[in-house]
């Protein structure tokens, strides 16, 4: 008995504390000291690869800005939050990054089930967040202070839809989705709209969740459809295994993927397994243009290892906010919200960058071919209304198109 | 057809790696009437054993011997390992109820998964491919039905582990001393049998199965990560459970079982409307059904409790 009241004073303890530091929260609009970011992550779990090159692209992007003098004279502090890839410590790091380290802008994450937890935290408390890589549609649908720098899943399930379809003419395609993930049934949902649109048709449809070990059941199945390709729109954990299990089926057709394929422990698990797959992507780190060569070029020097999409996303998000805060002229979170709405043509690695009205990233992507353990640049497909070079934004980016009109597939 | 039969050897793939681990079970089971809920987590130990041997002594490429060599070698540490378990966390407490000590088997479970993810993080990691199977044709049976060389490698040792345990428990005199420990604590001491040494072994052997199973199925599934033996480990009990608990060859039906029912959710669920993540709750039905209708499990058979 004694125990037990003993354990809810210390609970109630608990819960006081944590009141008051609520209460004497809030965001600070102080136009002097460093400005402070928030940056959260997964640094130590399953994704941890994701986390870990956002944060490399995040801090090299913020030590360029600091020795160039900083914002307005105001040197940008990084503070870093571990979340271990589970949307409920997302949720709960955003909520200690904004209360108590006091942060006026957020950066993060990857995986858009976390960033869907953080973001009505940033929401709530009314400070900008800008996620590098979470290509769900839901996350910026959360309120008016959530942006990204990257292209959205309609988009990127459009892209590899078309490319199957116009490029690789295939007919008959199954997909192997993971069913916990909101980005891959995000993708999964969007490639089969657009593919079916194209005139092809699904012929298999089969499922995973995350920590599972064996594919063959499903593979099995797939092999019985007979099909062209298939897609797998998920994480590179499970990718690498699903790649090595299809080719020891095997299975001839090539798997086509996400950004989500994009980490160096894919060829760990999947060495020649992947030969001949194809994903979409952000960027392509053979790029020849000279931003890109430099950007790669000052990351290899830095970590020793070439730079992935999601360093280079980072590296955007933190370059695109620190532009934002600069015409913002401070850190007022209302003023800075609507600077980043305003971001247009910025010139990030990644592309040309614009904030559309769905606080969206309009640009296009890449598409990759495995092989060897490198990605291979194979084409670039640009959404609706966005040509080579880029000019005019369209704000309905990426509804599918219709069949026939699609610019897509222009090198 | 072929699809019926391909469906078959894989589920019977998974199922061997269940067998391996729920003789471990198995075998503890019938010796303490324990629980051991750590088992799932020797598994794990067992993988990542093999890993950084792998690592550590540089055998990336593909070799038979290498993987020999990782095999035992893991076998090794892990039935060290289970040793250490039981002398330390299991027989200070063997006195107390059987409640303290199934508790203090999830604590020994929950501190070997953190300290993994403490130490070397919850990353997957990717286990050398000792078979050469990233870049290998299957061999083709019949139609489409194919088998892939670390199927057959995976199948060929499980069986024979499976035999060496069933010599040991039935030919050797350690084996009649199990045995006879399993049928009664007190009264094998009292024969002069060394209780402490045979739980002991017990312990050491299920540890060293547990192992090969987790060395063999990085081999086709080369994705490691320090919470691989929750969810396996959990099956293979339930496999056991199945078997009829404290039933050697009930373990390997039981596994063998759960194995084909899983992938045969999976590879005909999605026909019928079923999505393949049922997959696991599938296992878990089993368990309830089995706990409803024949709590003594397949071949097990009900003995009178002992006063």
């Amino acid at each position: 008995m004694k125990r037990t009241l003993l354990a809810l004073l210390s609970i109630t303890a608990l819960f006081t504390v944590f009141a008051c530091e609520r209460r004497g929260g809030g965001t600070s609009g102080d136009a002097s000291g460093p400005i402070l970011v928030g940056y959260y992550g997964d640094l130590s779990g399953r994704t941890s690869s994701f986390g870990q090159s956002t944060k490399n692209g995040v801090e090299m992007a913020a030590d360029e800005i600091n020795k160039a003098g900083g914002v307005k004279g105001r040197q940008i502090q990084i503070i870093t939050e571990d979340d271990q890839g589970e949307p409920n410590k997302a949720a709960t790091v955003v909520t200690k990054l904004i209360n108590q380290d006091r942060v006026h802008a957020l950066l993060g994450e990857v995986a858009s089930s976390n960033s869907l937890a953080a973001a009505p935290k940033a929401q709530e408390a009314k400070i900008p967040m800008i996620s590098p890589s979470s290509t769900n549609p839901a996350v910026t649908q959360v309120g008016d202070y959530i942006f990204r720098v990257c292209f959205i899943d309609p988009f990127q399930g459009e892209v590899m839809a078309k490319f199957a379809a116009n490029n690789l003419k295939a007919k008959r395609a199954a997909i192997l989705y993971d069913f916990n993930s909101d980005y891959s049934r995000g993708l999964y949902q969007f490639f089969k709209r657009s593919f079916t649109q194209l005139g092809g048709a699904i012929v298999s449809e089969q499922s995973y969740t995350q920590g599972d070990r064996d594919f063959s059941g499903q593979l099995t199945a797939i092999r019985a459809a007979n099909v062209d390709v298939i897609y797998v729109p998920g994480y590179y954990g499970e990718v690498g295994v699903i790649a090595n299990q299809t080719k020891q089926l095997g299975i001839k057709a090539p798997l086509l993927g996400g950004d989500g394929w994009d980490a160096p422990q894919l060829w760990q698990l999947g060495g020649a397994a992947l030969n001949g797959d194809y994903i979409s992507n952000h960027y392509s780190v053979d790029d020849p243009s000279p931003a890109i060569r430099k950007f790669v070029a000052d990351y290899q020097s830095r970590y020793n290892i070439l730079p992935d999409a999601l360093a280079a996303l980072g590296y955007d998000s933190m370059k695109v906010l620190a532009d934002a805060i600069n015409r913002a002229d401070g850190t007022d979170s209302a003023k800075l919200r609507d600077a980043i709405a305003q971001t247009k043509n910025f010139p990030g690695v990644t592309g040309q960058i614009t904030i559309d009205g769905d606080r969206n990233a309009v640009k296009p992507a890449v598409v990759l071919k495995l092989q060897d353990s490198k990605f291979v640049y194979e084409t670039t497909i640009y959404p609706e209304g966005l040509t080579p070079p880029v000019g005019t934004t369209s704000s309905s980016s990426a509804s599918p198109a219709p069949p026939a009109t699609s610019p897509a597939g222009a090198n | 057809m072929d699809t019926f039969v391909q469906q078959l050897i894989n589920g019977l793939n998974v199922g061997a790696i269940y067998a391996l681990i729920a003789l471990g079970y198995t075998m503890v089971y019938g010796i303490l009437r324990l629980i051991n809920f750590a088992h799932g987590d020797v598994y794990m130990v067992g993988a990542f054993t093999g890993y950084f041997m792998a690592v550590q002594f540089g055998l990336g490429a593909p070799s038979l011997v290498s993987l020999s060599i990782v095999l035992i070698g893991s076998m090794m540490v892990a039935a060290l390992v289970g040793m250490i378990i039981e002398r330390f966390a299991y027989r200070p407490v063997r006195k107390y109820s059987r409640m303290t000590t199934l508790i203090m088997a999830i604590g020994v479970s929950l501190l070997i998964e953190n300290l993994y993810v403490a130490t070397i993080g919850a990353a997957p990691r990717a286990f050398p491919d000792f078979l050469g199977s990233q870049s290998q044709v299957p061999i083709r049976l019949f139609g489409n039905a194919a088998i892939s060389k670390a199927q057959i490698i995976i199948f060929l040792v499980s069986v024979a582990l499976m035999l060496v345990l069933q010599w040991i428990v039935f030919k050797t005199k350690v084996g009649t001393a199990m045995r006879a420990v399993s049928f009664n604590l007190n009264s094998a001491k009292l024969m002069g049998i060394n209780t402490d040494a045979i739980i002991s072994l017990t312990f050491a052997i299920g540890s060293a199965l547990a192992a090969a199973g987790g060395v063999l199925t990085a081999q086709y599934n080369p994705n490691i990560d320090p919470l691989m033996g929750i969810l396996t480990g959990l099956k293979a009990f339930v496999a056991a459970v199945l078997g009829g608990i404290g039933n050697i060859p009930g373990a390997v039906l039981g596994g063998l079982l759960i194995g084909a029912a899983e992938t045969f959710v999976v590879g005909y669920g999605s026909n019928i409307g079923i999505a393949s993540t049922y997959r696991d709750a599938v296992a878990f039905a089993i368990l309830i059904v089995v706990l409803l209708v024949r709590p003594s499990g397949l071949l097990g058979s009900t003995v009178q409790e002992k006063v």
